[in-house]
């Protein structure tokens, strides 16, 4: 009697510990999903921004024909890009592109005058600032479902249930260095 | 070694610490005070929950529109307060809280404050005197130091605690006046109990006092955990250790600050307390730590 009544109570606490690791590891995913769709609001408000600040500065400086290509073409990749490899790489050349862009602005005084374009500037900087906080909360939701999946003894059976690692949304390190400008 | 996770735990078990104290320190006068006044102990303490708890929850709901009305506070404008509207927009984002309300305070001393019962209802503050003195990245320091008293419930939790600070305050009130006025059956039980009498009287005396300092303990402590988080929000540390470098350095307090409302703000509204008089008595009757204290934290992270 006593042993069959010990081993359903250890099937039944399995049984439990299964279903909670489970639900927790959904909700934290959904966490992911959710913070993901952040990171998208913001890459659209920059690039709803961007035709705006590229028309403005070919008023002042018409003939720098190849910087303007390369933020448009940026700006196509980022809009069509897809899963988070794909969007990160996209999103590091926008970057990358709208650097030279300002770069370029810095030798034309008038421009740099303009109220227009200084107000696009401090709009995109902020733009900027929104899209490394929203990758930041992204990360951090990563981190708590890769902790909570690859921790003893939920890396036992997380496998079973068919969850993956989340990837992070890094940063390309060159963004993270100042652009050398060549006159 | 001490980094910004160690830091935020470290603070939050000194929190809880220290709340444990608390409840014992309540059950035990209660219990002494119980004991020497007999029968008519529990009623009486009943009351004196019901009063404190009336009070402090009726701030708990109110003192967002209170709070706002007191300092004549106006609703920022994203156009005017370009930064202080989109920093704290950047940071509930990466705090995974929903934007709270932003008002500003046409006053030239430099101070920031938080309040509100939870996310839905929080409200940041800042003075034009903020505005003007902080950059970009020292504004983000406060408001983060902001956002995380809301993300880590510290209107709740002082709350909690000045309900019991309440409680005490009013039971001790009622037993000194059950001396003059209690009944000749309450004063027969009494003398049974001639120690529990005795240090009754002691702690009707102390207790208000050691249940006050207590709670700026725990004031204190929220505000080191509010640092930490801020830290930890940002990452980048230096910008509210610099903010708080010139919150130091600055001659002027703010016009409308009181004791009443001392807590809620970045750092003391209070002029001993900002002009670092820090003196072990002073900090002991302190809702902030010193700045400077605050500030080598934020360095060492």
């Amino acid at each position: 009697m006593q042993p069959i009544y010990i081993v359903i109570g250890l099937i039944v606490l399995l049984g439990l510990y299964l279903m909670g690791t489970y639900n927790r590891l959904v909700v934290l995913l959904n966490r992911i999903k959710e913070a993901w769709s952040g990171i998208e609001v913001q890459l659209k408000r920059r690039t709803d921004l961007i035709p705006n600040l590229v028309s403005t500065v070919k008023g002042y400086a018409k003939h720098e024909k190849s910087v303007f290509e390369n933020v448009t073409k940026a700006r196509s990749a980022v809009m069509s890009a897809q899963g988070v490899k794909e969007t990160q790489e996209a999103e590091n050349m926008l970057s990358g592109a709208l650097k030279s862009l300002f770069a370029v602005a810095e030798s034309y005084p008038d421009l740099k005058a303009n109220t227009n374009f200084q107000d696009l500037q401090k709009e995109l900087a902020d733009t900027e600032d929104k899209i490394a906080y929203s990758r930041q909360f992204y990360n951090s939701n990563v981190l708590s479902f890769n902790n909570t999946a690859k921790l003893f003894p939920n890396n036992l059976f997380v496998p079973l249930f068919g969850f993956k690692e989340q990837e992070f949304f890094d940063v390309d390190e060159k963004e993270t260095q100042p652009v050398k400008v060549d006159f | 070694m001490k980094n910004v996770y160690s830091e935020v735990s470290a603070n939050k078990l000194k929190t809880y610490f220290i709340v444990t104290l608390f409840f014992i320190f309540v059950s035990f006068v209660l219990y002494v005070l119980g004991k020497s006044l007999g029968y008519s102990g529990p009623s009486l303490f009943l009351f004196a929950f019901l009063l404190s708890f009336l009070s402090s929850f009726l701030s708990y709901f109110f003192s967002d529109k209170l709070v706002l009305m007191i300092h004549h506070a106006v609703p920022a404008d994203r156009k005017i307060h370009f930064d202080l509207f989109t920093v704290t927009e950047n940071l509930s984002l990466a705090a995974g809280i929903p934007k709270p309300k932003v008002y500003v305070i046409e006053d030239s001393s430099p101070n920031a404050f938080a309040t509100g019962r939870d996310y839905n209802h929080a409200v940041v503050v800042a003075t034009t005197g903020l505005l003007a003195i902080m950059d970009r990245r020292e504004l983000e320091g406060v408001v983060a130091h902001e956002l995380s008293h809301i993300k880590n419930y510290d209107m709740l939790l002082m709350t909690v605690v000045s309900v019991m600070v309440g409680l005490v305050v009013y039971a001790t009130d009622f037993f000194t006046r059950s001396l003059w006025f209690g009944s000749r059956d309450d004063r027969e039980s009494r003398n049974s109990n001639g120690v529990f009498f005795i240090l009754s009287i002691v702690l009707s005396l102390l207790a208000p006092i050691m249940a006050t300092l207590l709670q700026l303990a725990i004031s204190r402590r929220r505000e080191y955990l509010a640092d930490a988080s801020a830290a930890y929000l940002t990452r980048y540390p230096e910008g509210l250790a610099r903010a708080l470098e010139k919150l130091a350095n600055y001659p002027q307090t703010l016009r409308t600050a009181s004791n009443a409302t001392a807590h809620l703000f970045i750092a003391s509204p209070l002029k001993a307390d900002l002009q670092g008089k820090s003196g072990w008595l002073n900090n002991l009757f302190s809702t902030h730590p010193p700045l400077k204290e605050r500030i080598d934290r934020l360095r060492q992270m």
